[in-house]
């Protein structure tokens, strides 16, 4: 059996005396694709601010690989191949589509070609129409594309999608998921966090549940969804008698 | 070397070719006189505008790293007798620390708090000059520097191409940081802290970088001064003025390209250059605030955003 491409041991973080996460356990093995559902303040996105350097836990490791990076700054999780996008999609405006990808070729990898490179990604997300726009003038689907294609272009080990799909139609739902699972299929580990909840559940081969900073379910989609904790967070008291 | 850096080389050169053969056109030394305060500008802008526009950290200490840069060349000059090119290169290493050591103090904190902090410096700067005796206190220091070299026409054609040489070396810098990879992680940064972060950007050692460069520019510009003037005094050269027009012209030049603080510099400087003769020297500084009001409230991105919304192009 493989190991744990990432894994937390006890992980905590609080704001002031709110605690907002933990303390959590979670692993994520290679070429896992891994959702992470919970209502609004569970948790899931400090857990990726966790896993990404965005946010140093106050107490627990966070290893990728089995090296310890729970110190570690963001830029050099990157460089070892964690990628994420973020919630609210936040481009590098003032930069053309292909500006956007050139940044992490720069900084991330001796890429050769980083121009051919950004081209190869953006023709795999389907941006290539709008290589030399500026990112300003994007749709809401073309930034969310432009995000995944920002997150893919260094080849990272574990992409984090942080709420990629939220404010598309079923039909851009469709396309964002289906970028998500042809990068699975290159070897990509994938961490999902959604309130879509068919997408989420479509995608994912394992479902971890927040609430209140705890992880309160683990397990295949339909076992998560039989949960009574779970259906407790989202349908109420009365949903489990 | 792509076609716009061939481009530029060649501009670069033909107007350093232009500076040395000015003097043998014109033969009244009051240009070169006036001509060195507006390139003067021009290094000042370009220099604020690596760390202010590219990274978009708003520097109103300008005025204290042109102070450090002109007291250091003076100093050297005075107590040890290093030449002026001497005094230029040690000026370009204090700026650059000093940028570090502030950028290190104050890149934690963002917007208004960090360019209150920046402001800082320069009272810190004046009032650290003020009570050192060897500085001259707040008496000044004269520097009666050695005559121009034979080939130059004057000392005013000297220090205006000296001051051309430092001018195209800046903005060559910007340029070339623009357009690397420092210009884009800068961007980025500025865009969004963190999201360049986690595309890679070692953002705190980037910026720490666009301070040092910035540093070492704005120190360069004040470098000259005190030969320029034979004088130099801590009301001078930490002076409001100063911080404000390195704000003001990238600001209405444009913040986002090399090009942008150039084109501000030129008009502004040369339009207060025009106003000092004609009208009133304490005018520059009303003349100064309401042009960037108006842009500020008209044309936010300045000239160079006015001209690329028309052509969504940027220049290289």
């Amino acid at each position: 059996m493989s190991s744990p491409v990432l894994s937390m041991h006890g992980v905590e973080k609080s704001f002031g005396l709110f605690r907002a996460l933990g303390p959590v356990d979670l692993e994520l093995m290679p070429q896992e694709r891994l959702g992470i559902i919970g209502p609004n303040g569970a948790g899931k996105t400090t857990l990726i601010n966790c896993i990404t350097g965005v946010l140093k836990p106050d107490n627990g490791s966070v290893k990728f690989e089995g090296i310890d990076i729970t110190v570690q700054p963001s830029f050099k999780r990157a460089r070892l191949g964690i990628s994420r996008t973020f919630q609210i999609p936040q481009p590098f405006r003032g930069m053309s589509v292909t500006e956007n990808l050139l940044v992490p070729l720069d900084y991330l990898h001796g890429t050769a070609n980083k121009r051919r490179r950004a081209a190869e990604v953006l023709e795999s997300v389907g941006l290539s129409a709008r290589a030399a726009h500026p990112s300003e003038d994007l749709s809401q689907l073309e930034l969310r594309k432009l995000e995944l294609a920002r997150a893919l272009v260094g080849n990272p080990k574990v992409l984090i999608a942080d709420e990629a799909m939220a404010g598309l139609s079923e039909a851009e739902i469709d396309e964002v998921l289906a970028i998500l699972m042809k990068l699975n299929q290159q070897g990509v580990a994938v961490i999902m966090i959604e309130h879509i909840m068919h997408a989420v559940m479509r995608f994912s081969q394992r479902i971890v549940c927040f609430e209140m900073g705890q992880l309160i379910a683990s397990g295949t989609a339909e076992e998560v969804t039989r949960d009574p904790k779970v259906q407790k967070v989202y349908f109420g008291e009365q949903a489990h008698h | 070397m792509t076609r716009d850096s061939k481009i530029f080389l060649i501009a670069a050169v033909a107007v350093l070719l232009a500076g040395l053969l000015a003097p043998h056109v014109l033969k009244n030394p009051f240009y070169f006189f006036a001509g060195y305060v507006i390139l003067q500008y021009v290094v000042i802008a370009t220099g604020w505008n690596i760390l202010g526009g590219y990274a978009g950290y708003i520097n109103f200490g300008a005025a204290g790293f042109f102070g450090a840069g002109a007291y250091a060349s003076a100093f050297l000059f005075n107590t040890f007798g290093i030449p002026l090119l001497g005094g230029l290169v040690a000026a370009c290493l204090i700026g650059a620390l000093l940028g570090v050591l502030m950028g290190y103090l104050t890149l934690r904190i963002q917007g208004v708090y960090f360019a209150i902090a920046t402001l800082g410096l320069v009272i810190i700067l004046e009032t650290i000059i003020h009570n050192i005796p060897a500085l001259g206190g707040a008496r000044g220091i004269v520097v009666y520097g050695p005559p121009p070299p034979a080939w130059a026409a004057g000392p005013s054609q000297y220090m205006f191409f000296l001051m051309l040489l430092i001018a195209v070396a800046s903005v060559s810098l910007a340029r070339w940081m623009q357009i690397s990879w420092v210009g884009r992680g800068l961007r980025a940064v500025r865009a969004s802290e963190n999201a360049a972060e986690c595309s890679g950007v070692p953002t705190l050692r980037l910026k720490l970088l666009a301070c040092a460069a910035s540093g070492a520019v704005l120190a360069a510009a004040g470098a000259p001064y005190p030969f320029y003037t034979s004088f130099v005094e801590p009301v001078t050269v930490f002076s409001l003025l100063i911080g404000l027009n390195a704000i003001a012209m990238p600001l209405i030049g444009g913040t986002r390209t090399w090009l942008g603080p150039v084109i501000g510099a030129l008009l502004m400087a040369s339009t207060q250059q025009i106003a000092t003769i004609t009208i009133s020297s304490e005018l520059n500084i009303l003349f100064v605030g309401i042009v960037l009001i108006a842009f500020v409230a008209l044309a936010p991105n300045g000239i160079l955003g006015l001209v690329a919304r028309r052509s969504r192009e940027t220049p290289r």
